[in-house]
């Protein structure tokens, strides 16, 4: 609900808050069990981004219709059944769809359930906002982690196997950096993501100090 | 039913399978409590128990679910047991320690949504555990999130003391420390598998 004086977001900013401003891997932090487990390539990567936008999308659409009707008390374990209801549909459907999606992924599928993001998603937006308004935004934070988790899993693809969506890169010289798809690898490629844009996000608030002392720049 | 003994059940999920360090299960608490050593103690104590209660009720729960095939039901009846074993300790723990309480704050409901209860009910499931070889899976892996999360803790008090580059602070920080400690896990692979 937008204060009186406080201008409402048009739909393309609800949108786009998820992919950029508010994202939910590079920026938010959450979610980091699935984001970090199933990216080992680029292809699981994927799979469980749509698995959890799916969730994410039709639990905050269902939650928004309802949040009227919910007593404040039991909102929270009520949230927790829709979302628990949609990704049993996930689980299943991916079964049906392709076993060897369901193997790689194993019981990750069942723990989107607990994925910090969802739930979040749930009390701070769908909660507060009428149906059509919290599904734009919902859409845009599942792409949101689709891309975060594609970023950490090409990544870790590539460096680790040499490739990308199972298509060999380097030809077969290439000596694979093992240690990157293995666990300590997924900390250290989000680690390296998040000094990045520690690193692009300081330039510019140094850029925009300089400026607004009126300052000149020297070259970076 | 799996054959792999107790003891290789208890090495491996402690150490070689560490919850937090090789499976990532439970990170946003292992991110969010490890500030200090004598929060992150009682916290995976705390958790411990979810744990551990949650494992016992899994085990009835997928008896039930499975003798009235109602296996679609398994993960929904899953998280609403877990959802009442947490808020039983927090009940427990207002009442009888109010300070340790407010130390804990939000990550104590959040141990509902932290995917190392979920995980340890689920894993258990799937590998067709016994009773004692569940429990002793249940136990080990709240041990191995306690271990975590006080190594992580106490690399964090001293890092206090050190300058860090202003771009280094904050999450990627802990996530740099996080994945040397998992690399440093690495060396127990291998140990309680067997063979």
């Amino acid at each position: 609900m937008a204060l009186p004086g406080q201008k409402q977001p048009s739909n393309m900013e609800e949108f786009l808050e998820g992919i950029w401003k508010q994202n939910p891997t590079f920026v938010m932090v959450l979610g980091m069990c699935p984001t970090l487990a199933v990216t080992v390539s680029a292809m699981n990567a994927i799979s469980m981004g749509l698995a959890t936008t799916f969730v994410l999308v039709a639990s905050c659409l269902l939650v928004s219709t309802v949040r009227n009707i919910v007593p404040p008390q039991v909102r929270i374990a009520t949230y927790i059944l829709i979302i628990a209801t949609f990704v049993t549909v996930v689980d299943y459907a991916i079964q049906a769809i392709s076993l060897a999606v369901y193997d790689a992924l194993g019981a990750f599928i069942q723990l989107i359930v607990v994925n910090c993001i969802i739930l979040g998603r749930a009390e701070a937006h769908a909660a507060k906002n009428p149906p059509v308004r919290a599904a734009i935004n919902a859409v845009g934070m599942g792409i949101g982690f689709t891309i975060g988790l594609f970023a950490l899993g090409g990544v870790r693809e590539v460096l680790g196997a040499g490739k990308l969506f199972g298509i060999s890169l380097f030809g077969p010289d290439f000596q694979p950096w093992v240690v990157m798809v293995l666990p300590p690898g997924g900390f250290f490629v989000l680690a390296s993501w998040l000094l990045l844009f520690n690193w692009l996000n300081s330039r510019k608030t140094r850029a925009d100090r300089i400026e607004t002392v009126g300052g000149h720049v020297h070259g970076a | 039913m799996a054959p792999e003994s107790l003891g290789q059940i208890f090495v491996g999920t402690l150490l070689s399978n560490n919850f937090v360090l090789a499976m990532f299960l439970g990170l946003c608490p292992f991110l969010g409590v490890s500030a200090r050593i004598n929060t992150a103690l009682p916290m995976g104590a705390a958790t411990t128990f979810v744990i551990m209660v949650a494992s016992l009720c899994a085990f009835g729960l997928n008896w039930l679910v499975t003798t009235f095939h109602l296996e679609f039901l398994r993960l929904i009846s899953y998280i609403v047991i877990i959802a009442s074993a947490v808020q039983l300790v927090e009940m427990f723990l207002k009442k009888n320690s109010p300070a340790l309480f407010r130390a804990l704050g939000i990550y104590l409901p959040l141990i509902t949504t932290n995917c190392a209860v979920l995980g340890v009910a689920l894993f258990q499931t799937a590998r067709e555990y016994s009773f004692l070889q569940a429990m002793t899976f249940s136990f080990a892996g709240g041990a191995g999130f306690t271990l975590a999360l006080l190594l992580m803790a106490g690399l964090r008090e001293r890092l206090n003391f050190s300058s860090v580059p202003n771009v280094v602070q904050g999450t990627a920080l802990s996530l740099m420390l996080a994945g040397l400690l998992s690399l440093a896990f690495m060396g127990f692979a291998g140990l309680g598998a067997g063979e």
